[in-house]
């Protein structure tokens, strides 16, 4: 009876991943194809190259270059200003704070709530700030946005990788005659280098993705920004403003915009995968 | 302090947040002679090792009291942003090797560019000399480019030992250096070691008797954290004093 039991839980918790796992793939792949579905038939060469016609930028002529161009600047700068702040912070909390670790895991705790801070928060602490200092809607505000938006991400993503060397590689370190910032920028750096790619394409993917923290930073434009202080298109928000037209052909463009954010996702996750697995030969598994 | 001693270790207590690990430590470790740390597993011969390199300086609950002089000068009161060169005077190889993630050539001259050595011509012939010292050369001569995640445990240990030496220390801490190598490999090991103290104070951790009666000029025996008899090889070895170390080495406690 007892047996029986057991193998009624075994069978139902199996069941159960079993259901998740199959779950989690449909719904992913009900996603991906609505998009193809939608976004296939409207898009075309003219929606890639070209910037918006008819003056209006959710027209039904020209493309979508400015939003595309516009979130891969944004993305790359703000995912490049978020590691190059982020690492040397994750790096100084494992290794030079290690005596200090109540002071650590407070530092921890409060990534974590910024991490879990909606970005809608974010959008209206920048815009605050903006008009505070008198700026106006702006790439650089963007990117300057969506950086303290990511950068708890970036942070943590780093810092659980760095948990995770051991101890005995830093003694192996310094006992080399290295101090601790070298130990981890020639050490932690290279040993973690599989998962700092990881944790920069997580803030890649959450800084391209969001509407919100851009919806009043970046203001928007039918023109590819030329500099810092001009205001930008986003994917996001072309996303957004062309579902929310009357007009079916413009609506379908929005599928076609997000088609187009999925495909830039997609290859910068294979690129960083690809880039990765070059890495992991160097890595010491202990 | 006669010029003989390298290391005077006096009244050393260590504590790991509320366990005494070392108690009331007092060694001296005679220059140019090989050391050898016995005692059953777990009486502290890593934290000892570890405490004369500072190293211990990283753990937040270790709490070290007393003091280590190396060359008379005290290495417990050292400041922290000097403590890089007296590590820089000693090579560690810990008990587990830990090869740094890159190729096998680097791991060598790692420390040597530390040190601000960058030529490369000073750098392959450096990196040669100390692995054939390290007995490895042969294995690996033909892919220096190599990860040093490829290779076996055992050739990780030797190549530690490399890297060890190659930052030109004056003494060696080494904890079981053999523990993953072939009788062979170990012998070629141990014959380096009694060739490496004309220029080096040699400080070993072993579990193997045999060895320790081979190489020990100077044998010091610990038993839960505490020295039980320390002296020359012949001495302990010989004729032990204690009761403990004479079950030891009968082979009592493994
Ligand atoms: N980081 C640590 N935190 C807590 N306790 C520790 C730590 N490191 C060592 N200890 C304890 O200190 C004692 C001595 O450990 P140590 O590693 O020095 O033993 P050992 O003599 O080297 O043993 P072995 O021969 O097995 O290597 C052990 O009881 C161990 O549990
Ligand atoms: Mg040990």
């Amino acid at each position: 009876m007892r047996k029986f039991f057991k193998l009624l839980e075994e069978r139902i918790f199996q069941g159960l991943m079993i259901l998740a796992t199959y779950g989690i793939a449909v719904v992913l792949f009900v996603i991906i194809i609505s998009i193809l579905i939608k976004g296939l038939p409207s898009l075309s060469w003219e929606m890639l190259s070209q910037t918006p016609k008819g003056g209006f930028y959710f027209g039904k002529e020209g493309g979508i270059l400015n939003a595309i161009i516009g979130s891969l600047y944004l993305a790359f700068g703000s995912t490049l200003l978020a590691l190059l702040i982020g690492l040397p912070v994750a790096l100084y909390m494992n290794i030079h704070l290690l005596n200090r670790k109540k002071l650590v895991n407070t530092i921890r705790f409060l990534l974590d709530l910024l991490w879990g801070v909606p970005s809608i928060v974010y959008g209206a602490f920048g815009f605050s700030v903006m008009i505070f200092l008198g700026m106006r809607n702006s790439l650089l505000a963007g990117i300057i946005t969506i950086t303290l938006f990511i950068i708890p991400i970036m942070i943590r993503a780093i810092d659980e990788v760095l948990k995770s060397v051991p101890r005995g590689l830093l003694e192996a370190s310094l006992s080399l005659g290295s101090t601790r910032s070298e130990t981890a920028y020639r050490v932690f750096v290279k040993q973690c280098i599989p998962g700092i790619i990881t944790a920069v394409l997580l803030a890649f993917g959450r800084g391209i993705g969001d509407a919100a923290a851009v919806l009043f930073t970046t203001g928007y434009t039918d023109y590819i920004p030329t500099s810092l202080s001009h205001p930008t298109a986003s994917l996001p928000l072309a996303i957004f403003f062309q579902l929310s037209s009357p007009v079916p052909e413009v609506k379908d463009r929005a599928y076609a915009s997000a088609l187009v954010l999925t495909i830039i996702i997609l290859v910068i996750s294979i690129l960083s995968r690809i880039l990765s697995r070059r890495f992991q030969k160097t890595k010491i598994n202990f | 302090m006669d010029n003989q001693t390298k290391i005077h270790i006096k009244n050393l207590n260590l504590h790991i947040g509320k366990q005494q690990i070392l108690k009331d430590i007092n060694v001296q470790i005679p220059k140019n002679k090989i050391t050898v740390i016995l005692g059953p597993s777990g009486c502290g011969k890593t934290t000892l090792l570890k405490s004369l390199n500072r190293l211990t300086d990283i753990y937040p609950d270790i709490k070290v009291e007393g003091s280590i002089e190396i060359d008379g000068q005290d290495i417990l009161k050292v400041k922290k942003r000097d403590v890089t060169d007296i590590r820089k005077k000693m090579g560690l190889l810990s008990q587990r090797p830990y090869p740094l993630p890159m190729s096998i050539y680097k791991n060598i001259t790692y420390g040597l560019k530390i040190s601000g050595r960058r030529r490369k011509r000073f750098l392959n012939k450096r990196v040669e000399h100390y692995l054939k010292q390290a007995s490895l050369w042969d294995e690996v001569k033909d892919r220096l480019k190599d990860p040093a995640s490829a290779l076996s445990i055992g050739q990780q240990q030797r190549l530690c030992l490399a890297r060890g030496l190659a930052v030109d220390p004056e003494i060696i801490l080494a904890d079981e250096p053999t523990s993953a190598l072939d009788p062979v490999s170990s012998q070629a090991i141990e014959e380096k070691f009694v060739e490496l103290k004309e220029r080096y104070t040699i400080v070993m951790v072993t579990h193997v008797l045999r060895q320790a009666r081979r190489i020990a000029d100077h044998v010091v025996f610990m038993y839960l954290g505490e020295v039980v008899e320390q002296g020359s090889a012949e001495e302990v070895f010989g004729n032990p004093k204690e009761e403990r170390t004479k079950a030891y080495l009968r082979g009592a406690f493994n």
